[in-house]
């Protein structure tokens, strides 16, 4: 069979007359594939549909599905776990498309790959993975992780959620809050102290599946953004589990919480990265559009420096997003990176999202114009997955171990 | 993509230099049918075909990743390209499904950039072979292929024999999102490359453009408060 078609050629993605194609100014054809696959769903499956994913607070679950299905919901499992086989790299383009798409939908997508899958993934057994993983690769099931209570966010190694041996069973009390995906999920990654006096090295991780007794939900979170995932606490009522549910050794829960949060940053910094897109994409055509003092406004200055401080701060943080999903795929320490990048990244999109209001004006104040969402949609990167004080700690910590000698 | 087309200063043309290409939405479809087709296991393979210059390749990958299991880039480039038009098109198909021994050629409809609506039935002309064009449903029966068509007057059923050219029409079905591991087997599947002389086609074209023009920029109309009113200006403005 034989098809006619177009031409295509590839603009932005390289750029004109450069030469020497350091990997960082063209990607690889295959990424660029998987980007543009990812950026048609989120054009014509999210866009039309995320102002009412926002205002009804509705889980997008057939897109979750759809996108499980196109291997989003799992890009770096192998293909033997029903995974895409991909990259880093490759996972970070994804979750900036469908963030800019939708912010909400990037966020389950980051949550499930990067802070459920991720943990499971690298320190889970072979038949935990195929347990955990495998199931939750469609879109027909997700999953979260479970850290913060409401007693500490940042103070991650003040887990005073206890586990508790009994006979064959391990058993979970405590509450655990501000969890991602809680209504939606069918399992979760969970921190649990099982030796108080070993301090932060005394919290071990824990595979629940949802629902199960002694496991239940409060109430839905009303949030300021990302109003299609659902946020809420979770509360453990002498819950029990096989012993077989701890995940990696016991007394490794605070290791595995921090390696997974380096990862899951660069998965954020990706969310933030297409919210700030976004809200530079409608600030820009607007400019085009909008004529006042008989012009359109992109011809005034006063836009045209906010636009171009816009794209400045969402190329870097990309640069800096990319850089750190290198390093990962190498193998290499990407601490630091991966702190830089969610830094600038949520920093960047809390930034273009006010400026493109500002743009916007009176039309950016209304839910007509998604620039009122994106700017909602924004605020939460600079604090969940560690807020940009503790990634300046990071940052300051790696860069000062590096100058000590 | 939405992008604004200009025509071109000498009104040779359209101006295509920098604008955003991608696989034309009615081959889209076609692609998706065939690649249905072999998951029904109907067919054995599935070629992408595309001509053009090298940019071309990158929609062959694209279709490779939804599910075609090989391509061929026909390399049309420079004065060619851009007087190649759906019969130099058709006779390239033409000469391509015979070497290939295929039993179905599926195209869009047509292209949306120039929609003639040529191709395929140029193409079906040139083999002899019978044709199902604005097909909205596609069922192989045995060495016949049934194909429900949209007409003027609603929906034809007509049956043909194989081998057959197959046009698509938009409700044929949806297209797939290439999968991210299907892009990843993409990288691996062939696409061989050759030129229109390899297939003994002259790509000369039998058709001169003329002028390329914006269509005429539409006025403000008028209102008026009476029938009298209306006519007296018509009248007014030659039009009765």
């Amino acid at each position: 069979t034989l098809v006619t078609a177009l031409v295509r050629v590839s603009l932005g993605l390289c750029v004109s007359g450069c030469r020497s194609l350091s990997s960082l100014a063209e990607l690889p054809e295959m990424h660029q594939m998987m980007r543009q696959t990812c950026r048609d769903y989120a054009d014509r499956e999210l866009g039309p549909i995320a102002g009412k994913l926002d205002k009804e607070h509705l889980f997008p679950a057939q897109q979750v599905r759809e996108l499980g299905a196109m291997g989003v919901m799992a890009v770096e499992v192998p293909e033997a776990l029903g995974g895409a086989g991909m990259d880093y790299l490759a996972y970070s383009l994804a979750v900036e498309e469908i963030s800019r798409g939708c912010g909400s939908t990037g966020c389950v997508v980051s949550v499930n790959n990067s802070l459920y899958i991720g943990p499971i993934l690298k320190f889970g057994t072979q038949k935990q993975k195929e347990q955990w993983i495998t199931p939750f690769t469609t879109g027909e099931k997700v999953g979260c992780f479970a850290l913060s209570e409401p007693g500490n966010g940042s103070d991650a190694g003040a887990a005073s959620t206890l586990a508790r041996q009994e006979g064959e069973e391990w058993v979970l009390n405590g509450t655990k809050a501000w969890i991602t995906n809680s209504w939606d999920a069918s399992a979760t990654v969970i921190f649990a102290t099982t030796d108080k006096s070993l301090k932060h090295k005394g919290i071990s991780a824990f595979l629940v599946p949802m629902p199960h007794p002694g496991l239940s939900l409060g109430k839905k979170e009303d949030k300021l953004g990302i109003r299609a995932t659902s946020t809420a606490n979770l509360i453990l009522e002498d819950c029990r589990i096989p012993l077989g549910n701890m995940l990696g050794s016991r007394g490794s829960g605070f290791k595995i919480a921090m390696q997974t949060l380096d990862s899951g940053r660069i998965g954020i910094a990706s969310q933030a990265l297409g919210i700030a897109q976004a809200a530079l994409d409608c600030a820009a055509d607007y400019a085009h559009k909008r004529t006042a003092f008989g012009a359109p406004i992109g011809k005034l200055q006063a836009v045209q420096f906010k636009l171009a401080d816009m794209a400045v701060a969402v190329e870097s943080a990309r640069l800096l997003t990319w850089k750190a999903a290198m390093l990962k795929d190498a193998k290499k320490p990407f601490t630091k990176e991966a702190a830089m990048a969610k830094l600038a990244a949520s920093e960047a999109a809390t930034f273009c999202g006010h400026q493109s209001i500002q743009v916007l004006g009176g039309m950016g104040y209304v839910t007509d114009m998604p620039a009122e969402r994106h700017y909602r949609d924004a605020r939460i990167t600079e604090i969940y997955e560690g807020t940009s004080e503790i990634q300046r700690l990071v940052i300051a910590g790696q860069l000062l171990k590096e100058y000590a000698s | 993509y939405i992008v604004t087309i200009r025509v071109k200063p000498d009104h040779s043309g359209v101006v295509t230099d920098g604008v955003k290409h991608s696989m034309n939405p009615f081959c889209e479809i076609a692609v998706e049918e065939a690649v249905k087709l072999k998951e029904k296991k109907f067919i054995k393979e599935v070629v992408a075909v595309s001509c053009g210059p090298t940019q071309v390749t990158e929609t062959i990958r694209t279709a490779l990743a939804m599910g075609c299991d090989r391509g061929i880039h026909v390399e049309v480039s420079g004065k060619d390209y851009e007087a190649m038009g759906p019969l130099q098109i058709a006779k390239i198909f033409a000469a391509l499904a015979k070497k290939e021994e295929a039993s179905l050629v599926i195209l869009g409809k047509q292209a949306i950039d120039d929609d003639c609506n040529q191709t395929g039935q140029m193409t079906a002309a040139l083999l002899d072979w019978p044709q199902g064009t604005f097909a909205s449903e596609v069922t192989i029966d045995g060495e016949k292929v049934k194909v429900v068509r949209e007409i003027d007057g609603g929906l034809e059923t007509i049956k043909i024999s194989m081998p057959a050219v197959l046009t698509a029409d938009l409700r044929l079905n949806t297209p797939r999102y290439a999968t991210l591991p299907n892009i990843m087997k993409a990288k691996k599947k062939k696409i061989a490359n050759m030129k229109p002389a390899d297939l003994g086609v002259d790509m000369v074209s039998r058709v001169e453009v003329l002028r390329v023009d914006e269509p005429p920029t539409r006025l403000a109309g008028v209102k008026v408060e009476t029938v009298d009113d209306l006519v007296a200006k018509l009248k007014a403005n030659g039009t009765i």
